[in-house]
């Protein structure tokens, strides 16, 4: 009824390659945004914004950057957890030696950093496949961790090999460090995303994109076009890597403030960011948002309804939740194998067609 | 309808918890238990959890709370992960009438994450025997306390002990110790004192780290077997001990020579190493059993009164007895800071003081139905190890019983002293904290 695009003629090129065309898809999103950035850090309390809202912006980064390298070139990666500990060992090692620099920065150098590890990491790309990559980026994961614990110059000699995020402001406001105000922490990351959430979109649909959907559907295929392997492949890891490291420095430096290699960083990392796009909705941005919502806010939720509100305790609640996102998880994967975004879309489309089936 | 009951049962938990949760008439305490029944370490969460618990609804069945104003316990499960800590964290902090009173993470990992927090929330952390050992030092972390002793102490006195069974400190010169530990920032946290033991009492030091949750310790035990330390300390935690007792008992090492940190040393870890495991030696700084007064109380006013957390045989296992011991001093910091500050309104920042000015001798632990339990503790402005001793404790198979060996020991205070005032130094420089005068 609302939802239609009669009546929407589109006089210019640039009208025609819009973000997005559809009138009433512009205004949903200037609505997200405002929300986003006026009316959550207004009535977000510090439990909503630091258990819920920062977990689930700084998730909704590493899963873009995954979706980047999965979704869109089709190499799949078990080294996430790996490459958020480069970047957040690196801002560490940046905001001790550099604070003068400022944060922002910092972050960006962070991701540059993960990028060139993550490059090196793709090369193997070039000659294996599917799984047998899968085994090759699972060894990045461990040698970082290792390396992390191995040397003690990356944790400056910290007797038990945990790094601390000194305090650093932005614009005169505190946003690492103990005594920051939530609400900075959360629009700051909310910007990060969102801006390189647009950058995504916008390479995902540009000739780098293309180059990669096209090695993701057929790789011979592709170079037969004149799409070059070499350069895709290692763009996509190079660009997945840079906003996975980002995501680790926030992850660190913004939202725990503190970490050890082992524990923030293990396999489960890695295994969570690739359910969040598998369950999101591979090549999709949208879809590393629903993903990132899904495997971040389901367990809480549930464990605030089971124990706030049903005075479950607390072990039979962990159980449960385990359970039922195991559950959820197999569920959404036989009734919708691509994903909440998919499942947006055909609701999309239902909406444009309504009240006609067809 | 139903739908919509649903929902709104939803909408009503999702607001519920963030905000009060339930509005009281009286003023009640809220004490959080950071607990963890699942996952690889709930096997030696599960009972400290209980004991914790059932010392706090004791008090609050036997004495109506502390003073008479009411505990309110809230359970948290962090399945000994940081990253649920920290939701845990924020789920507790404001809670109730008198937000969360004090913090007793049990895990090294949530403990360094909240030390920066808590001096600006104005909770006190009450990291009993872990977490970080410098934090000892008062002057720069005024809301942390580590009493009864730190992971430094306790490394030094194994070392004491093991110089006396070789006969004197001399003859440490050319022996072979080898740690074992999780490798994580609770494992790692001995290795710098062992390594200034291990330089200035000529022993040669064998790291072998496990990593998380130490199912796999293979290529560990055989390694020790290759290089035959002489001695073996292990910082273990969860399913990691019991598989290192098992793989031990299985290269046939001698368990007498084999020393766990007292986070190593339950019923939980050598019951299934079965007879092998006897005469293994762990760290210990109270009693094991259960029969003490307060183990009566909290059978005859929690348990036959049908509200004990966890099964009534298992009361007076070692790590039971450890989170008694937890909830008692904790207790007797509110109790302490209720007296000071002349209200039982306490806060956080009262409790801090209580802490501070904690003077739980043997007279008291009598009054409180534990008589020789553990070692007295005089907490200080400046001191926050308190007397940084501790005893070692040796389980009979056969029995299947553990029982204190030795009495307890002074740390090597000269190895310890400098390597505190130096890490806390640094943490100081790094995080802009200015010293307060003590």
């Amino acid at each position: 009824m609302f939802y239609r695009e009669t009546g929407q003629f589109k006089t210019s090129y640039s009208d025609d390659q819009a973000l997005f065309p559809i009138t009433q898809d512009r205004y949903v999103i200037y609505a997200v945004l405002f929300a986003t950035f006026v009316v959550v850090p207004m009535v977000a309390n510090e439990y909503w914004i630091n258990a819920l809202l920062l977990p689930f912006l700084i998730y909704s980064l590493a899963a873009l950057g995954l979706n980047i390298l999965t979704g869109y070139c089709g190499q799949v990666s078990l080294g996430t957890g790996g490459f958020m500990a480069v970047g957040a060992f690196s801002v560490y090692k940046l905001m001790v030696a550099f604070p003068e620099l400022g944060f922002i920065p910092l972050v960006l150098i962070s991701g540059l950093i993960t990028a060139a590890v993550g490059t090196l990491f793709g090369l193997p790309s070039l000659r294996i496949k599917g799984f047998y990559l899968a085994v090759a980026t699972l060894a990045s994961q461990f040698f970082l961790i290792w390396l992390f614990n191995k040397v003690g110059w990356f944790v400056n000699y910290n007797a038990t090999g945990m790094i601390t995020a000194p305090p650093m402001t932005l614009f005169g406001v505190l946003i690492t460090g103990p005594a920051a105000p939530p609400a900075a922490k959360y629009l700051l990351c909310a910007s990060i995303v969102a801006i390189f959430a647009l950058i995504a979109k916008n390479l995902a649909r540009g000739r780098l994109g293309r180059n990669w959907i096209a090695i993701r559907d057929m790789d011979i295929a592709a170079e037969l076009i004149g799409v070059r392997p070499l350069i895709a492949k290692l763009s996509a890891f190079a660009i997945s890597s840079f906003y996975i490291g980002m995501a680790g420095a926030l992850y660190f430096a913004v939202w725990l403030g503190s970490a050890e290699p082992t524990e923030a960083f293990d396999i489960n990392q890695s295994f969570l960011v690739l359910f969040m796009i598998i369950i999101g909705g591979l090549g999709s941005v949208l879809g590393s948002f629903l993903g990132a919502a899904f495997l971040v806010l389901m367990p809480i939720l549930l464990k605030n309804i089971l124990v706030g509100g049903l005075g479950t305790n607390t072990a039979l609640a962990a159980h449960i939740e385990i359970m039922t996102v195991g559950a959820l998880i197999i569920v959404f994967l036989i009734v919708e194998p691509h994903g909440l975004a998919r499942l947006w879309r055909i609701a999309k489309e239902k909406l444009r067609l309504w009240p006609f089936p067809h | 309808m139903k739908i919509r009951s649903l929902s709104k049962t939803i909408v009503a938990a999702l607001l519920a918890v963030p905000l009060l949760s339930g509005i009281a008439n009286a003023y009640e305490l809220t004490i959080p238990s950071f607990d963890y029944r699942t996952g690889p370490y709930a096997p030696n969460g599960i009972p400290f959890a209980n004991g914790y618990g059932d010392y706090m609804l004791m008090l609050n069945a036997r004495d109506g709370g502390i003073n008479n104003t009411k505990i309110n316990l809230m359970p948290c499960e962090t399945a000994y992960n940081t990253k649920r800590g920290v939701e845990c964290y924020e789920s507790v902090k404001n809670a109730g009438e008198s937000g969360a009173l004090v913090i007793q993470p049990l895990s090294t990992g949530i403990t360094y994450q909240l030390i920066p927090k808590s001096s600006v929330d104005e909770i006190p952390i009450f990291s009993m025997g872990y977490g970080r050992t410098s934090a000892a030092n008062g002057k720069i972390f005024p809301w942390v306390f580590n009493f009864p002793a730190t992971y430094w102490s306790q490394a030094t006195i194994f070392v004491k002990y093991i110089g006396e069974k070789e006969g004197g400190m001399e003859n440490l010169k050319g022996k072979k110790i080898a740690l074992v530990y999780h490798n994580s920032a609770y494992g790692k946290e001995p290795i710098r004192t062992l390594e200034v033991a291990a330089k200035k009492f000529g022993f040669e030091l064998l790291l072998l780290p496990v990593d998380h949750p130490g199912q796999e310790q293979k290529a560990t035990w055989l390694r020790i077997r290759k290089e035959k330390p002489d001695w073996v300390l292990m910082w273990g935690w969860g399913v990691m001990n019991q598989v290192a007792i098992k793989e031990a008992g299985s290269i046939r090492y001698p368990m007498n020579r084999f020393i766990g940190v007292w986070w190593s040393g339950s019923e939980n870890d050598v019951l299934p190493a079965g007879a092998a495991a006897d005469g293994y030696l762990s760290g210990a700084f109270h009693q094991p059993g259960d029969n003490f007064p307060a183990h009566d109380d909290i059978k005859k006013y929690v348990y036959d009164a049908g509200n004990g957390l966890g099964e009534r045989e298992r009361i007076g296992e070692v790590l039971y007895n450890r989170g008694l011991v937890a909830a008692m001093w904790t207790a007797e910091a509110i109790r302490t800071a209720m007296k000071i500050h002349g209200t039982n309104e306490v806060t956080g920042k009262h409790v801090r003081d209580g802490f501070e000015a904690l003077d739980v001798d043997e007279a008291r632990l009598k009054e409180l139905g534990l008589p020789g339990f553990t070692i007295p503790v005089k907490i200080t402005c400046e001191n926050h190890e308190g007397p940084g001793q501790a005893a070692l404790q040796q389980w009979d198979a056969k029995a299947k019983k553990w029982s204190m060996v030795t009495g307890f020991y002074e740390p090597l205070r000269d190895i310890t002293g400098p390597l505190i005032a130096e890490d806390s130094a640094q943490y100081a420089a790094e995080n802009n904290v200015t010293p307060r005068d003590c």
